[in-house]
């Protein structure tokens, strides 16, 4: 496989439509949820785009990606199937592990998407065992851990972080900073100091970014990328950002009071496409209807990959003892 | 039942373990709370809603997503006098506290001959359907009933629940209380007030002659309604609801199996290596006379559990498979059997699998 090198950067266009693409799938898949046809907990990343599409066209085909129970955008992003995707949501054997896992645990090993694991931080350590391979190979390979920010309050971050950092590993720790564990807020869980210190004693390069400035999120995964990949250790990369949705399921719920409208319409405000979209207008690099057209053309792929989905047959039984044993 | 009241009301189990955990923690101000999302618009299913306007704030503690330490950190409480309510949304969560569970919380007082307690509460809920998958909805109950020093205990109906959470608190050693996500829904008569059920190990919910069942959880509801089936063909079944894992107190079972001569139990859990293994074992050599057949054991299979409602047929035990299994135990002609079991299917009304059987919310 011949790999993208870091000279062919992706364009503003091309970052736009990937996050299109990503919110337009999952917000159809929350238009549909009511259906009662996607019959496993959801986990959307509406408003989140920026972080995985930014660090994932930082990325070559060959690097590999790992991910937790919020893995809908990184799955896409790194180019994994969309019918397989939503095959695996709607529970059929055209799902991408079978309807053996459903949302939380998309994969697409060909497309380097090696694993979702929807138990926090449980993914972490698995991309660093596989930079460790790749070390031990000599491959010039980076591998990236997605996680959320209440991942590094368990140990095995930190675990992972020190013996990243000791071996010198190519990993990248991505932590997207949505300010929210399920309904609890940093401030209830963290002290107050910026994320980016958390790694402070890991001895690692730390970069941070504006999670839903896309281009910002690639520059500081091409840098991080680039560095890890030259040897010269993990990243530990910070994007906040924010979660529209509420945590698990398609609607919305600032009525609980968990959170404040007034919060949720401030970064409502930063939407990651939209803001690209005013900085290409103001550039006199937006098409509108071109944009439009686009739009539409990915709304019907959308659509026929949901209803390919739908219509899909179910796993037959005797498929669940399969695979116990390799 | 140690109890000087009261009232009966008919809630369900979820609201009769916050009730239970509301008045100890009223009568005791060394309890305290850790969640994830202790006070948060959830509370853990609403298990532990409320606290707040019964006791102090600095007694409901937020945990950060660190499982670990924040076991370590309750049983370090315990060891100094507190009695910590540890409640986690899901048993896999737990796993990643094992170390602490099964080397600080379980063996203090052995180490320490006896200068420790760890008088510690930490409750697991088993989640199931709706596509949780094989990473959200295990019940490893043996993996803690493996361990001395632990005690492991599973209430199912409400009363239960209220009164073994209560003395759950109350005890001086770490409790491990899983509790079925369906479960928290059924309901059933519950005292109020503050009242105390003994962890002195299974109750017959259900009285018959010819077979002997022993289930845990929410294969209690199950096991029920198959020997009501039962009945209805001529033949009957003892239901024994386990409540207590560990210790294993079989004393009732074997006085049962005494006079049935046939042992059936139904786990939560996987089958091999589950509890049913135990009692299986026990009772064989403790019954073996009596016995007029070879026990059967019922439980998952020996996979994980998949996500899709396509794999989950002929994956978890219910009330046909017991009536199935005790009518081939019981040598009742199948075809009786089979419209016995045809009778249940109607009921179910055609629901998907992954969706509970609106029978299980009783009021029992
Ligand atoms: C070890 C573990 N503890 C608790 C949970 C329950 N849980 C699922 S998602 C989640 C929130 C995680 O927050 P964060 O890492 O910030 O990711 P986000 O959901 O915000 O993307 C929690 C606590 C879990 N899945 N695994
Ligand atoms: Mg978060």
């Amino acid at each position: 496989m011949t790999d993208l090198t870091v000279s062919q950067t992706p364009t503003a266009q091309k970052l736009l439509h990937e996050m299109l693409f990503i919110r337009l799938v999952e917000e159809t898949i929350a238009a549909r949820y009511a259906e009662q046809e996607m019959r496993c907990p959801i986990h959307l990343s509406v408003g989140q785009e920026a972080a995985a599409v930014g660090v994932c066209q930082a990325l070559r085909p060959a690097d590999r990606v790992f991910s937790t129970h919020r893995c809908h955008a990184h799955y896409l992003a790194k180019g994994g199937d969309l019918r397989p995707m939503l095959a695996e949501i709607y529970g059929k054997a055209a799902g991408c592990i079978g309807g053996r896992g459903g949302s939380m645990h998309l994969t697409d090993p060909e497309k380097g998407m090696i694993a979702s694991v929807p138990i926090v931080a449980s993914s972490i350590p698995l991309a660093v065992g596989s930079a460790l391979a790749d070390r031990i190979d000599g491959a010039d390979r980076v591998s990236v851990a997605f996680f959320g920010d209440a991942s590094v309050e368990e140990g095995v971050f930190h675990e992972s972080a020190n013996f990243a950092s000791l071996n010198k590993l190519p990993v990248l720790f991505v932590c997207e900073n949505n300010l929210y564990s399920v309904y609890t807020p940093l401030a209830q869980r963290q002290p107050a100091r910026p994320l980016a210190e958390v790694v402070s004693g890991h001895a690692m390069k730390v970069l941070s970014a504006d999670g839903n400035d896309v281009e910002a999120v690639l520059r500081a995964s091409l840098e991080a990328a680039e560095h890890a990949r030259s040897g010269k250790g993990p990243v530990f990369l910070v994007f906040n950002t924010y979660r529209w949705r509420e945590h698990c399921g398609p609607n919305f719920d600032n009525q609980l009071g968990y959170r404040t409208e007034a919060e949720y319409l401030e970064w409502r405000a930063r939407d990651p496409i939209e803001c690209l979209k005013s900085k290409l207008a103001s550039s006199g690099d937006l098409d509108e209807r071109d944009l439009q057209k686009t739009q539409e053309e990915m709304q019907r792929e959308i659509d026929d990959a949901f209803e390919f989905a739908r219509a899909a047959p179910l796993p037959d039984p005797s498929q669940a003892s399969q695979f116990v044993y390799a | 039942m140690s109890t000087a009241i009261s009232e009966l009301r008919t809630i369900s189990t979820g609201d009769a373990i916050r009730e239970g955990l509301t008045e100890v923690a009223i009568k005791n101000p060394s309890v305290i709370f850790f969640a994830e999302g202790v006070a948060d618009p959830s509370s853990v299913y609403g298990t532990i809603a409320g606290l707040s306007k019964h006791i102090g704030k600095e007694r409901i503690i937020e945990m950060p997503v660190a499982e670990n330490a924040l076991t370590g950190v309750a049983i370090g409480a315990a060891m100094v006098g507190k009695r910590p309510v540890l409640s986690f949304h899901r048993v896999e969560f737990a796993l990643l506290a094992m170390e602490q569970i099964v080397n600080n919380a379980a063996k203090a007082h052995y180490i320490s001959r006896g200068r420790h307690r760890v008088p510690l509460v930490i409750r697991l809920v088993v989640g199931r359907g709706w596509g949780q998958g094989p990473e959200h909805s295990q019940s490893l109950e043996t993996m803690f009933a493996l361990v001395p020093g632990l005690k492991v205990v599973m209430p199912t109906y409400p009363r239960d629940a209220k009164g073994m959470a209560v003395a759950a608190v109350e005890d001086d050693n770490p409790v491990i209380m899983i509790e079925h996500r369906w479960c928290h829904y059924a309901r059933g008569q519950v005292p109020s007030g503050y009242y105390a059920e003994a962890l002195d190990g299974p109750r017959a919910v259900h009285e018959g002659k010819d077979l002997t069942i022993v289930s845990s959880s929410y294969m209690t509801l199950e096991a029920v309604r198959a020997a009501e089936q039962l009945e209805k063909l001529g033949y009957s079944a003892t239901v024994f609801d386990l409540r207590v894992v560990r210790p294993l107190i079989l004393d009732r079972v074997f006085a049962s199996v005494a006079r049935t001569g046939r042992l059936m139990t139904v786990d939560t859990g996987f089958r091999k290596f589950g509890i049913g293994a135990e009692i299986v074992s026990e009772t064989v050599v403790n019954c073996y006379d009596a016995l007029k057949a070879a026990p059967v054991r019922i439980g998952l299979p020996d996979h994980p559990t998949p996500s899709s409602r396509g794999l989950i047929p002929g994956i978890y035990p219910d009330a046909a498979r017991i009536l199935r299994e005790a009518g081939t135990e019981l040598c009742v002609d199948q075809d009786r059997i089979e419209a016995a079991v045809a009778e249940l299917e109607v009921q179910r009304k055609g629901l998907p699998i992954d969706v509970p059987d609106p029978f299980f919310k009783g009021p029992f």
